[in-house]
């Protein structure tokens, strides 16, 4: 019985990690992000608790920014390539070992769904 | 930035190197020192001791305001006090400390015999423990009265840790203060070095990143955040838990050792504790 049930968890989590890459696809193939991801991804960037973005970052419409990285402007001029400020955001000291940036995916700071929605957002500005 | 990382370079980097390349503690400060002063050339070397203050004019305006009814004048009078109530065994805190109050300048300091670094906090608390009293809390308290009445009486002395060469234990806790400094930690991270090397000045929201240099001089501190008085360790407690790192215990050896290495990098600079901050 034991065993049953620890195989049979096994692949419901199988299958949740298979759905979940399969959603992170579009975003990453760079299609228009929906309206929806883009509002929570800033609600993420503003919250001192969760991305806290504006702590260090210049954004417009966000108040009191900090100055310690560059200001989020001309996001999709900047990266051209989504993929690329996914890997910033995931992990900026892989790129620059003196980076300041925490690393929001490898601490697991922020979940896979809530950088997308983060990029999603950067992406707007 | 390329500074920073020069600075960083020149200090963090250099353990493990081999021994002969490896920057002494005196080369360490002037680098230190010399960082900060180019940094801020307008900042006058004795205006560090000031910290945040030194580079931010508008903060500095209400911090003067402050100053003129010091809110760690209670904690003063009731240190003073302690210092002049007997144990409960008849004997005071001058039986430990036959120099008097005025010794923070002494602290901290390398005790070849024990092999570790003595701070005034801990003197403080072997001295009540030996007359048969409970030692005292060390972040907060007591403890931040007792050491801002001997901050007081010590004002204007010289910042002068040294890092004896007689013993390389002396130097190994140095370095381990050094690399605590400069090593990130934390969900979030950082190290002391990240904000207050890398980018002091630069604002983190609101607030500005102060300079290293000077940061030991001021303590125990009136912190309006904390509504009360505060010690070093408890400082650190708060950074290491800001960048959401499990923080180490106040006075225990990484801290002791940290304060060790932070204090030298201040040498030169004069004792102006206790302090007020925001």
């Amino acid at each position: 019985m034991l065993s049953f049930r620890k195989a049979f968890a096994g692949a419901v989590s199988a299958t949740a990690i298979a759905v979940s890459t399969l959603t992170l696809i579009p975003t990453i193939a760079g299609a228009e992000a929906p309206t929806s991801d883009v509002e929570a991804g800033k609600k993420i960037a503003m919250d001192r608790r969760k991305g806290n973005c504006i702590a260090c970052h210049q954004m417009a419409g966000g108040e009191g920014p900090g100055n310690i990285g560059p200001p989020l402007v001309a996001m999709q001029a900047r990266y051209p390539d989504q993929a690329r400020l996914h890997a910033q955001i995931w992990d900026s000291t892989a790129a620059n070992p003196a980076s300041a940036m925490p690393p929001f995916g490898k601490h697991e700071i922020l979940t896979e769904e809530q950088i997308n929605q983060v990029v999603a957002y950067i992406m707007t500005l | 930035m390329n500074k920073a990382i020069a600075i960083i370079a020149s200090l963090g980097l250099t353990c493990g190197v081999a021994a002969g390349l490896q920057a002494s503690p005196q080369k360490d400060q002037e680098n230190f020192q010399s960082f900060y002063m180019e940094r801020f050339p307008d900042v006058p070397k004795e205006d560090f001791v000031n910290g945040i203050y030194s580079i931010d004019p508008a903060g500095r305006e209400n911090w003067e305001a402050i100053e003129e009814f010091p809110p760690y004048e209670t904690a003063i009078s009731n240190g003073d006090e302690m210092w002049n109530t007997p144990f409960a065994n008849g004997k005071a805190y001058k039986d430990c400390f036959p120099d008097g109050p005025a010794v923070a300048g002494k602290y901290p300091y390398w005790d070849k015999e024990r092999s570790m670094v003595v701070t005034l906090a801990l003197a403080i608390n072997e001295c009540r423990e030996a007359n048969g009293e409970k030692p005292l809390k060390y972040k907060k308290g007591p403890i931040a009265d007792i050491l801002a009445y001997m901050a007081y009486e010590s004002r204007d002395q010289i910042t002068n840790v040294e890092i004896p060469e007689d013993d390389p234990k002396a130097l190994e806790a140095y370095e381990k203060g050094k690399q605590f400094w400069f090593a990130k930690r934390g969900q979030l991270n950082f190290a002391c070095a990240t904000c207050h090397a890398q980018n002091p000045g630069a604002l983190l929201r609101t607030e500005m990143l102060s300079p290293a240099y000077g940061h030991t001089t001021h303590w125990p501190v009136y912190r309006s955040k904390w509504g009360e008085m505060g010690t070093l360790h408890r400082r650190f407690t708060g950074c290491n838990k800001q960048v959401r790192a499990k923080p180490f215990k106040a006075q225990g050896e990484e801290y002791r050792n940290l304060e060790y290495f932070l204090t030298s990098m201040s040498n030169g600079l004069p004792l102006n504790g206790p302090g007020a901050r925001k």
